[in-house]
């Protein structure tokens, strides 16, 4: 029986098998941030511990930092001091951080692939969920806790079980306007936010393999909102062009290089391997997805209606009146007639200069509504020069948009980019859960070309139909 | 960390599926570098009112559970950020045991608990227990009718029992290497660094690309 690419990547990483069924595995990247390390580096000093491997350990402040211009000195005190602690803490264990005012810094979902840190088959944690971002890369990637980052931090492992493995094929292509968001969107609506849980998802099929790196990563980066901690796509041209097409000074060169790709054409799962579970989508039948609810799986085409308390598949009856509730939306509601106030592009989901053209595309020649608020924020700070250099940012300030400067910003509000209570808001991150973008604040997460198009509009629009 | 063996203590219930760690502990808590701290703030946005008083339409803010430990919840608990926080939070706030129900429906499997969330528990001496659903139902049901209902849930037995106007019990599984790290409180670096000499042998020959 042949093996998959996750068994393949868990095979090769065992350092040891553990008693009840537990592995010790070695761990080839720990990226670290500002808001889950703090403690696990308070951790070590009470124990009196080294980093093992500062070399394979990678750091940048994201989550809290201001996304202004004057970002350099942090109004809140509080934000400020975790900014300084990680300074601190990278200085004394010998870690190389990109920090605010580095041209590297972004959010370290997006910065690792930009550097070549994210390569295939490596395993790759960080104390944050969407690591499963780089799974895109054909890397086993996968969040955890601040006591995991401690563990890792000091011994280069982890002990884990080893999960199930849930292959989810994408037969045909996509339709005009459609994109990879509504892809993983759709998967969780049909899957729900827990129908992942336990197992790695191994996404393939046609309409993945035509996909860009940038829009498997955005598939990838959601694969922990199916309630899966990991998702992979199998390394093949598009993968090793993204590697060797840039220079990223991280990644493998010359004889190396040679060497690796040998090493990562094996990586794909053999025909005859078997997974523990299975799901087909058509993906030509996916429409532009928009969440109603206050988790991802609570989701619809946009051009179906809000569902009644009893007909949503997978949720009680009590769960989806208390969704509608705090959303403030009536069932049988059409979401293109629901003003926003906010639309927000940006995210580790959607930042990269991909997400950036795409919603640059719609917004070129055209104004946000009046009563819109627009933020683009880049993922990184090297999407932001590259945006910058393609013009794109004169584009999104002259429809009235705020272009900022790389953070994760509104996707969770633990900046100052937040909503206020009651604000609706088209997002183009990950997470529609109560008060994820500020307090009281309503999330319906879209693709960037269907936010786009809502800022311009001032509410959702069915894209397929509004461009023509 | 303290060792888990076996607690009493009064049973709350929360009647929400899908409870995230947003919901858990709000990102504003998430600046602080300590590990304490957190208690007052679990559930803060269902909590408080927004003049910072406790909004009696919280379920958890009943009367009735005044110096509760023991949470039953609904599936799911736990979903999204990888955030400790919301262990640490629950943990300050005095829950040393959380229930919530294995549902299988439609084909469908869903757990009381995401991933990362079940493996923070463990690393911080709390008790994540997973029953089946109409056991949960019936939890709800007895705590609903008796205000104050204690339990004890006994990890070294496997039992959870209710102490309602008749015995209520029932068994429970856990993982095998969870149950040990709970019941000796143990350290899991210190574990693992018993294997340091495996692993100096594992990254002489590992390729790493760096």
């Amino acid at each position: 029986m042949g093996k998959t690419l996750f068994e393949k990547i868990w095979a090769a990483h065992v350092v040891r098998e553990m008693p009840d069924g537990l592995s010790l595995i070695y761990i080839d990247r720990h990226l670290v941030h500002e808001v889950t390390s703090p403690q696990a580096f308070e951790g070590l000093r009470l124990a009196g511990r080294q980093v093992r491997r500062p070399d394979l350990t990678f750091s940048t402040m994201d989550h809290n930092v201001p996304t202004t211009a004057d970002r350099l000195a942090i109004a809140d005190p509080i934000s400020r001091a975790q900014v300084e602690a990680l300074e601190t803490n990278c200085r004394d264990f010998g870690i190389t951080l990109y920090g605010l005012g580095d041209a590297r810094q972004g959010i370290v979902h997006v910065i690792g692939p930009e550097l070549g840190q994210t390569l295939p088959g490596l395993t790759i944690v960080c104390g944050d969920s969407h690591t499963s971002t780089h799974g895109a890369f054909g890397a086993l990637a996968f969040g955890i806790g601040t006591s995991e980052v401690e563990h890792v931090l000091v011994t280069q492992t982890l002990v884990q079980r080893k999960p199930g493995t849930f292959k989810i094929e994408f037969t045909g292509r996509l339709a005009p306007h459609v994109w990879s968001k509504d892809m993983v969107l759709k998967l969780i609506g049909l899957i729900g936010t827990a129908g992942g849980t336990g197992y790695v998802l191994e996404y393939g099929g046609e309409a993945v393999r035509a996909l860009s790196m940038e829009a498997r990563m955005s598939i990838c980066n959601m694969s922990i909102e199916a309630g899966a901690r990991a998702g992979m796509i199998a390394p093949d041209e598009t993968t090793f062009d993204y590697i060797t097409g840039t220079e990223r000074p991280f990644a493998p060169k010359g004889r190396d290089l040679e060497r690796a790709l040998d090493y990562w054409r094996t990586l794909p799962s053999d025909a005859d391997a078997a997974h523990d579970r299975a799901l087909t989508i058509d993906t030509a039948a996916i429409a532009p997805q928009v969440t109603w609810g206050t988790n991802p799986g609570m989701v619809i085409d946009i051009d179906q209606p809000v569902p009644a308390p009893d007909a949503a598949a997978g949720y009680s009856r009590d769960d989806v009146e208390k969704a509608l509730d705090y959303m403030g939306l009536a069932p049988g509601v059409k979401l293109s007639d629901v003003p926003l106030d906010v639309v927000f592009i940006g995210s580790c989901t959607n930042s990269r200069i991909e997400d950036l053209r795409q919603a640059a595309a719609v917004l070129d020649g055209r104004r946000k509504a009046e009563h819109v608020e627009l933020l683009v924020v880049p993922g990184s700070e090297q999407v932001r020069q590259q945006a910058e250099a393609e013009g794109l940012d004169r584009i999104f300030k002259a429809a009235g948009a705020q272009w900022r400067f790389a953070g994760c910003s509104m996707c969770l509000g633990m900046n100052p980019d937040q909503l206020r209570p009651q604000q609706r808001c088209a997002s183009t991150s990950n997470r529609n859960f109560e008060g994820r973008q500020g307090k009281g604040g309503r999330t319906h997460l879209v693709s960037p070309e269907m936010a786009a198009a809502a800022a311009v509009a001032g509410k959702f629009v069915d894209i397929r139909t509004w461009l023509e | 960390m303290t060792p888990f063996t076996t607690h009493t203590g009064i049973v709350a219930t929360l009647n929400r599926a899908n409870v995230d760690t947003d919901a858990i502990i709000p990102k504003q808590f998430l600046k602080s570098i300590k590990r304490t701290g957190y208690g007052p703030n679990a559930f803060f946005d269902w909590r408080y009112t927004a003049d910072g008083q406790p909004d009696p339409d919280f379920e958890l803010n009943q009367p009735r559970f005044e110096g509760r430990s023991i949470l039953v919840t609904r599936n799911n608990f736990g979903c999204g950020s990888s955030r400790e926080h919301a262990v640490w939070a629950l943990a300050q706030d005095g829950y040393r045991v959380i229930i919530a129900p294995r549902i299988q429906r439609d084909g469908k499997r869903l757990p009381g608990f995401a991933d990362i969330f079940r493996s923070n528990t463990t690393k911080n001496g709390v008790l994540a227990v997973e029953l089946p659903e109409e056991a949960v139902d019936t939890i709800f049901t007895l705590v609903a009718e008796n205000p104050g209902l204690k339990a004890t849930v006994d990890l070294t037995t496997l039992k959870a029992a209710f102490h309602g106007p008749g015995p209520t019990e029932f068994d429970f599984e856990i993982e095998p290497g969870a149950r040990e790290q709970l019941l000796k409180g143990l350290d899991d670096i210190d574990l693992t660094l018993h294997h340091v000499e495996a692993i100096d042998r594992f990254e002489a020959h590992h390729e790493t690309w760096l």
